[in-house]
């Protein structure tokens, strides 16, 4: 009789790979570096950036755009009661940048590259193409995983300033139409009341949400097992284990930094 | 330190279970420098889970494995890829990288790891094209090859970096009659010129008389018998006899299914 393993210690069994797969990554790049050689090929870097980075830029755009206006309009609305509309480019402004920003983004490459990297190397792996790879000595973990999650791990932050932009820009269009706001005062009262520790806060998730998704998609797909299906199950368990982790670091971030700044 | 051992590889004792399945229970082999080793066996009786432990792809659950007397599952990470280097590959089922073309596939261990220039490694991959006869494929997708085809592409890329040991894994199969003897002699040849040491698994007889200097036979987890192909050709062993001469009657199919 065997027992089925408990959900927890799978779970922690599973982080400590994902941890592990950060360092041998590291050692592997780090070890060609100190040979005095490029720890993977720029061009399948390159390669990456522009599908994670330029490929996504209409997805982000479009849908930080109408979230934005929504968020605008909507909260516009109940603000009027009050008299308070001026309130809304703030409201956007704050909410996008230390909030919504990262994690609507995370939430999109997550599905939109993670899927794509665990079904890439998920193949690769069941095609016993990963094996070659590590059979001849080149250390997959630099030459495949290297590149894909730096190329998250960059390009989600430049994404995000995308999705912030976009949603302002929705917010203010739909302001100066629905509520008289200027844009010239939508700018400065949304730049008024935006801090930079909320700045800063967001970039720190978007770099962490960055890394979270590469490494839980490359780790996804170089376990997979048991051919197509299994590069079908890997590719829709990676998704959702990156945008539930990504959801959990970012309720994470927002405590530690409450706690630490009492906003 | 620098004693050379006498032998390429060696496994003492060497366990390999996947689960609750024990594959391997209990190889001893040893393969002198330059030998062409030739391991005969069963489907599924884990001849290629065999070379994947000499690689370090697989660690056994118990025993050893020495690839030159430095032990394979102790190395790290960066040790094994260093040591497999020297070590060639041919994969049963090719597996070439499906997203780059054959001359690709034949530079990428070279681009990788080499300082050659780009003329040097063209010229290396076109040699080696031109070894296994696909001279004609370089441009190629490897989805656009046949399955022998990309077999011969696989063996191509195994040898391209003059490794100093050879793990062929079922070079023959599915290749037709003349094709099978150009591999068979290439097999040859590079052994007796780059001095490589070969451990080739094949199910053709006819091909593995051909080439090997030693023989081992792999059967429920052991190595029942290594020896010279002369004395393997005349074996009282009931295993090996029925295994070579392909026969029905035998202890083979008799011996209950281990599961
Ligand atoms: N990754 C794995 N997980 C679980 N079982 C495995 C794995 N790889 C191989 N096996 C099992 O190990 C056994 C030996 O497999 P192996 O591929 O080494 O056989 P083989 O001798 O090469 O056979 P063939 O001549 O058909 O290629 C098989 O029963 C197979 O089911
Ligand atoms: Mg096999």
């Amino acid at each position: 009789m065997q027992r089925s393993p408990s959900p927890i210690r799978t779970t922690l069994q599973h982080l400590s790979s994902v941890v592990w797969l950060l360092v041998d990554t590291g050692k592997e790049m780090g070890d060609r570096m100190m040979r005095g050689r490029l720890p993977f090929r720029f061009s399948i870097f390159f390669e990456q950036t522009d599908r994670t980075g330029v490929g996504s830029i209409a997805l982000i755009s479009l849908v930080s755009f109408f979230i934005g206006l929504t968020m605008a309009l909507l909260t516009g609305y109940q603000l009027q009661t009050f008299g308070q509309e001026r309130l809304v480019p703030g409201l956007v402004g704050i909410s996008f940048t230390r909030e919504l920003g990262p994690l609507m983004t995370g939430i999109m490459i997550a599905a939109r590259i993670g899927a794509a990297y665990t079904a890439e190397l998920g193949t690769m792996t069941v095609s016993e193409e990963v094996e070659a790879i590590e059979a001849m000595g080149i250390g997959p973990l630099r030459f495949l995983v290297g590149p894909r999650v730096l190329a998250v791990f960059f390009l989600l932050p430049c994404l995000v300033v995308v999705s912030n932009f976009t949603a302002m820009s929705g917010a203010a269009l739909i302001s100066r139409w629905a509520f008289d706001i200027p844009f010239t005062r939508f700018i400065d009262t949304a730049l008024d009341s935006m801090l930079i520790r909320d700045i800063i806060a967001g970039t720190i998730k978007s770099f962490l949400f960055g890394l979270i998704i590469g490494l839980v998609s490359c780790y996804k797909g170089l376990t997979v097992k048991g051919g197509a299906a299994g590069v079908g199950n890997a590719t829709t368990s990676s998704v959702v284990t990156a945008i539930t982790t990504v959801i959990g670091f970012d309720t994470l971030c927002n405590i530690v930094l409450v706690a630490l700044f009492d906003t | 330190m620098n004693t050379t051992p006498a032998s390429s590889v060696e496994m003492k004792d060497v366990h390999l279970a996947f689960g609750e399945k024990e594959i391997l229970s209990g190889i001893n082999l040893s393969v002198p420098q330059k030998a062409r080793l030739v391991i005969l066996g069963q489907s599924g009786g884990g001849k290629s889970t065999l070379l994947r432990l000499i690689l370090g792809i697989l660690r056994p659950t118990k025993g050893e494995v020495t690839f030159k007397g430095l032990t394979v599952s102790r190395m790290s990470r960066l040790r094994l890829n260093r040591m497999r280097q020297k070590i060639g590959m041919v994969y049963q089922y090719s597996a070439l990288i499906s997203s780059l073309s054959v001359r690709d596939n034949l530079a990428l261990p070279l681009e990788e790891l080499t300082r050659k220039s780009r003329d040097e490694i063209d010229q290396l991959v076109d040699e080696k094209l031109e070894l296994v006869g696909m001279a004609d494929a370089r441009d190629k997708m490897p989805a656009e090859l046949s399955g022998g085809m990309r077999k011969r592409i696989g063996l191509a890329r195994g040898i391209i970096m003059d490794p100093e040991l050879i793990l062929y894994d079922e070079p023959s199969a599915g290749l037709d009659p003349v094709i099978s003897s150009v591999i068979n002699e290439l097999i040859i040849s590079l052994s007796e010129k780059i001095g490589a040491t070969s451990i080739i698994v094949t199910h053709e007889m006819d091909s593995a008389f051909k080439v090997a200097t030693h023989m081992a036979m792999l059967y429920q987890g052991t190595i029942i018998a290594a020896d010279t192909p002369e004395r393997f050709k005349n074996s009282d062993n009931p295993v090996v006899a029925q295994f070579i001469a392909g026969e029905t009657e035998g202890p083979i199919l008799q011996a209950p299914q281990k599961t």
